[in-house]
Parts: structure tokens; sequence; C-alpha cells
């Protein structure tokens, strides 16, 4: 057997995708909150190329292509938050970033 | 070959995958999240999307995990304080979460039987010819308003990152 059955791909995609969803919900630092989004995106990416390789098509990978671009558009602005929100509140815990449920 | 290649590099990158969520400080989730990007460019490759391993490369590992970092380093981020969790996210948080994962993986058990399977060079439609053909042709309005959106990023960041200037 020298072939990978491709849903192990899928399901690696799922593994990356629901450690993501614990880094984004158990994690308190903004900026790892912010990478566990990345981790995310990077599950969902490698999960488009698969299809797009049992199909034999190259649209999977235009769909990868912009989720990159728009990835890369969200950490540059992501990151001018967080930095807007250290400046003003000299912190990184969103614990304490909560003037919106008062 | 495939399966050890595949095996080798899914097992980096769900170690790392659990490194970035279990680290508490952020350089360390940071490197970990390059490893993981790094073997996703090996599986990629093995996928036979050349042009996307490259980007992911270059664009993932590259650029933006540098703009973390350096956003780390300069907010002089340190280790993560322990706070008390909530008892309903400490109870349910890691059964709810490893019932999604076997949904998950049951169904695409269930809707992709071992029927394909994937072998290195069987697929070349993604070489940077193949992508840039489609992306200049059926994609070219997604890729004009993606330029489009670049740019209301820049901007964006600039505004909210700059001195305020009195």
């Amino acid at each position: 057997m020298s072939a990978v059955p491709i849903s192990w791909f899928l399901t690696l995609s799922a593994i990356l995708f629901a450690l993501g969803i614990a880094g984004f919900l158990f994690r308190r630092n903004i900026i790892t909150i912010f990478m566990s989004i990345e981790l995310m995106l990077n599950a969902v990416n490698l999960s488009f190329v698969t299809f797009s390789y049992q199909l034999k098509k190259v649209d999977g990978h235009l769909f990868t292509f912009f989720v990159m671009v728009v990835a890369a558009a969200e950490a540059a602005v992501g990151l001018a938050i967080i930095l807007t929100v250290f400046k003003n509140r000299q912190t990184l815990n969103i614990d304490e970033v909560d003037s919106m449920k008062d | 070959m495939d399966v050890i290649l595949f095996l080798i590099f899914a097992l980096i990158a769900v170690v790392c995958g659990i490194n970035v969520v279990l680290q508490t400080h952020p350089i360390s989730s940071a490197v970990s999240l390059i490893g993981v990007m790094g073997s996703l460019a090996i599986l990629y490759l093995l996928l036979g999307a050349e042009f996307i391993a490259a980007a992911q490369v270059i664009v993932y590992a590259g650029a933006v995990m540098v703009l973390f970092i350096f956003v780390i380093m300069l907010l002089n981020a340190g280790v993560e304080a322990k706070r008390g969790k909530s008892f309903m996210a400490q109870l349910l948080g890691i059964p709810l979460l490893v019932s999604f994962l076997a949904l998950m993986a049951w169904f695409v058990q269930r809707m992709y039987p071992s029927a394909t399977s994937v072998k290195f060079g069987e697929f070349q439609g993604g070489t940077a010819h193949d992508i840039g053909k489609a992306l200049f042709t059926t994609y070219l309005l997604p890729f004009e308003i993606t330029s489009i959106l670049i740019l209301i990023a820049i901007l964006g960041a600039i505004v909210l990152a700059r001195k305020e200037m009195d």
C-alpha cells in the first residue's frame, strides 16, 4: 500500500480545526487566540487542497490562495487592533477587556 | 513511501498543534505554529499543490508569523496569567471537543471510504502556470476585489497603529 486514503487528510484537517477551537476557547492571551484562528484557517486550507485533488481541478487551490490573502490582511489589521488595545489598557488578557459587557 | 511521509508530517502537525494550545508563553505557541505550517506545506506538495506549498511557506510561515513574533516582542508579552476557568467550561469543554472531533472523523470515514487515495504525482494541475491561468480568467473579479481589500487593510493598519499626533 503506497497511497494515502483521502479521508486521512480530511481527518487531519478536522483534528487541526478542533485544536484551533480548543485554543480559541481556553486561552486567555489575545495573541494566542489570534494564532488559534490562523490554525483553524490552515486546517480549512488543507481540506480545500484535498478536495481539489479529489476532483482533479485547480479551483480549490484558488480558494486556498484567497484564504491566505484574507488571512494576511486580517493579521495586519488584527495585530494593529491588539497594539491599540495594549496602548490603552496595558493588558493582553481578554478577561480584562470587557467594557462592552457592562 | 507516501504513507510514511504523510504519517511523519501529520504527526509533526498534530504535535505542534497541541503545543500551540498548551504552551503558556506566546513565543512558544508562535514557533509551534510555524511547525504546523511547515509540515502542512509538505502535505500540500504531496497533494500536488506546489504553488500553494510555496505560498504557504512564504506568506504564512514567513510573513504572517514574523508579524506575530514582531508584535509579541514589541509588547513584551509574557507568560499567560492563570485564571480560574468557569465550572461549565472545565466540565464540558474537553468532552464536547472530543465528540465534535469523533463526529467529524466518522462523517469523513463514511463519506470517503478508501476508494480514492492520494498518490504523489498523480495530479499535476497545481503548478504556477495553472493557478495563474485560472486566477486571471475565471477568478479575475475576486482577484481584483482582493487587491482592494488589501489596500483597505493596509490603510486600516496604519490608521490604527500610528502615534496620535496632537
